[in-house]
């Protein structure tokens, strides 16, 4: 057990150093694709995270949606917009000094948080052993009980396209 | 696999939805086929389609009690409301049929978006859990920005979209999140859930928040203040007969969910949200009324006063009594009503382009079009709750449940409120029956007085809608008995 936990801290710091380096990478960076790449490897840092912590089925839809599917659209966005614009432009302008602050004031709250949360808040105990295997369990409760906001969903979906073809298409 | 009795049930409890979410997907696909110039035949499509999901009302009925384990619940109060939102929505589509003609935007894709948001204010009619009722509500709001930008020419029209498309998802974005600390309080979503493991462990810090956090997503859809800053832009903004929808049937459906999740979920609480809506009351009301008084476009006047509306209704909500519950289910079927009527009349006397929103153009529109004129002046007195019409029953019995639990500096706001009200009511009919068109002061003298203008010959569609929308509000305010017999009913079947 004990050669596991050490194992398990040390994935648990390369994927949480990884992704710090990652996120500051994308505030840093002036060219939008570096920043882009920059977030990919954030995010998949984080789904590591979630790997580790026994939940694979919010390591899969990390992967699948952030890094395949929102990440995919951004690259598209950034292609087509002027990028030689934005290279131009100076990155930290006026607000250096209001982000600073809300910077401390933010840290403060996660420490607050962090160490009086538990007593404020009382939330739910830890459920002991670690996580059953939960895709499966999520696929039961999407395709048993939860059935019908499911379908909800689906046409909620196909609301959203419909509008967006109505507002998009050049004639209508 | 053969269908199983139970599975049947389930399925005609949600029938009105199915049937129009069936009928929204086949105008979506019917729209290549249908030939330019027959186009208004979709329209009648989607009209049918909500006159068999009324109908299908009575094949609900028959299965009263929970349905998919509780996320559907089928009682009296869904089935009022139920009434209310589908005859809002077949009304709103036959005022529209002709609107859209003139302004070349006769599309099968507004029907069937005005069909799936009536779907997804079905589903929250009926909700019994948080998730199911954040996609209902989801559903409707994503339909109902798409309508408002429906003119997508008018610059007006896209501002006022877009405006209400951030707020509203910034809206959405606060109920997920109180969903999220309800659940985290209470370990459930389901209403019945909430409020016993709110009995036992009392109000916590972490529910309170969460309930906080849903009455701001709430009331943005209510439209109470502080959170009704976009409403007269977007009422404004939108073409009239997708005003008409939002000042009617999506309010009346986020109401019915605010009726639940404050009385199901969050009753054993009650002493804690009840200060809340009090001063949301308050400000609802005198928002709505001293904003009202400055405007000189009527649609824009009318966005205001279905924000005062909204600060009525509050008070009955406020009384926290089966009393109070029934009062705003009636207020609210009166409220609809009236206010499709009115905005109805600003359809046709707008007219292309939607160019004669002023109250100046309203002046001497008695001599021109004495029945719309009469329509209107109808609409205005209930809205202002002269008796005799469903908008006085529906303050009378608010203001009675607000008296009857002692709410009675509420009730004294109220009143004086409405007094407020009658001055810019009355304007308008002053205007259409004592001004002489195409006034010699106003500033635009010299524009109207060369040609005057007349409103167009009134299609037959509109009167359809004015007739049905003034007889109702005849009816409510003469013979209100039976609806609100109805109504008490609905509110015991909410304890």
């Amino acid at each position: 057990m004990n050669g596991a936990g050490a194992l398990d801290q040390v994935f648990f710091y390369f994927f949480a150093a990884l992704a710090v380096i990652g996120i500051v990478g994308v505030v840093t960076r002036r060219n939008v694709i570096h920043s882009a790449i920059f977030l990919i490897t954030a995010l998949l840092a984080t789904a590591g995270i979630f790997l580790q912590l026994q939940a694979e089925f919010l390591f899969a839809v990390q992967i699948i949606l952030y890094v395949v599917g929102i990440m995919v659209l951004f690259i598209f966005a950034i292609m087509l917009v002027h990028q030689d614009v934005s290279l131009k432009q100076l990155r930290y302008s006026r607000q250096k000094w209001v982000a600073g602050v809300l910077g401390v004031i933010l840290v403060a709250e996660f420490w607050f948080a962090l160490d009086k949360g538990g007593s404020l808040f009382h939330p739910g105990a830890p459920i002991s052993g670690g996580l059953q295997p939960n895709t499966e369990q999520v696929g039961q409760a999407l395709f048993g009980g939860y059935m019908l906001p499911f379908e909800i969903a689906s046409v909620l979906l196909l609301v959203a396209m419909v509008g967006a073809v109505v507002m998009a298409k050049r004639r209508i | 696999m053969p269908l199983r009795a139970d599975m049947m049930a389930d399925l005609c409890r949600i029938a009105p939805e199915l049937i129009l979410c069936v009928f929204g997907i086949l105008l979506v696909a019917l729209e290549p086929f249908v030939p330019s110039s027959s186009k208004r035949a979709l329209g009648w499509l989607a009209f049918s389609g909500s006159l068999v999901a009324i109908a299908s009302l009575w094949i609900v009925a028959r299965h009263p009690g929970p349905a998919y384990g509780g996320l559907i619940q089928v009682d009296n109060f869904s089935l009022f409301f139920h009434g209310i939102i589908l005859g809002s929505v077949a009304v709103v589509i036959l005022g529209s049929i002709n609107y859209l003609c003139e302004e070349r935007l006769q599309r099968g894709e507004y029907y069937a978006l005005v069909l799936f948001a009536a779907a997804g204010m079905g589903v929250l009619a009926g909700a019994g859990e948080l998730i199911t009722s954040f996609l209902g509500l989801e559903m409707s709001s994503i339909s109902t920005y798409i309508l408002a930008a429906f003119r997508r020419d008018a610059r007006k029209s896209n501002e006022s979209a877009l405006k209400y498309f951030i707020l509203g998802s910034f809206a959405t974005a606060f109920f997920l999140y109180g969903i999220a600390m309800t659940y985290g309080a209470t370990g459930t979503t389901r209403f019945t859930g909430i409020a016993q493991a709110l009995s036992i462990s009392g109000p916590t810090l972490l529910a309170v928040l969460g309930l906080g956090m849903m009455l701001v997503g709430l009331g943005f859809k209510v439209v109470i203040a502080p959170f009704q800053i976009y409403a007269p832009d977007v009422y404004e903004g939108a073409p009239t007969p997708v005003t008409a929808l939002l000042a009617s049937a999506p309010k009346v459906a986020a109401f019915a969910l605010m009726l639940r999740i404050f009385y199901v979920a969050f009753g054993p609480v009650q002493h804690i949200w009840f200060w809340a809506i009090w001063i949301s009351a308050v400000l609802t009301m005198c928002a709505g009324n001293f904003a009202a008084l400055l405007q000189t476009n009527v649609k824009r006047m009318l966005a205001y006063s279905s924000i005062a509306h909204a600060g009525y209704i509050l008070v009955a909500f406020a009384a926290s009594t089966e009393l109070g519950i029934a009062a705003v289910l009636f207020y609210l079927a009166a409220y609809a009503l009236m206010k499709i009527g009115a905005f109805t009349v600003i359809t046709h006397v707008g007219g292309r382009g939607e160019r004669h929103l002023e109250l100046s153009d309203y002046a001497g529109l008695a001599k021109k079009q004495p029945a719309i004129a009469a329509c209107f002046t109808l609409f205005l007195l209930s809205l202002l709750g002269l008796p005799a019409t469903g908008g006085f029953m529906g303050k009378f019995y608010a203001f009675q449940a607000g008296l009857d639990s002692r709410i009675i500096w509420l009730v004294v706001i109220a009143a004086l409120n409405s007094i407020v009200g009658a001055y810019y009511y009355l304007r308008v009919i002053l205007t259409m029956y004592f001004r002489e068109p195409a006034g010699e002061s106003g500033p635009d003298a010299g524009l109207g007085s060369e040609i005057e203008w007349m409103p167009q010959p009134v299609a037959a569609s509109i009167w359809v809608v004015l007739i049905i929308a003034a007889l109702g509000t005849l009816y409510l305010g003469i013979f209100p008995s039976r609806v609100m017999e109805f109504a008490l009913r609905s509110a015991a079947s909410l304890r």
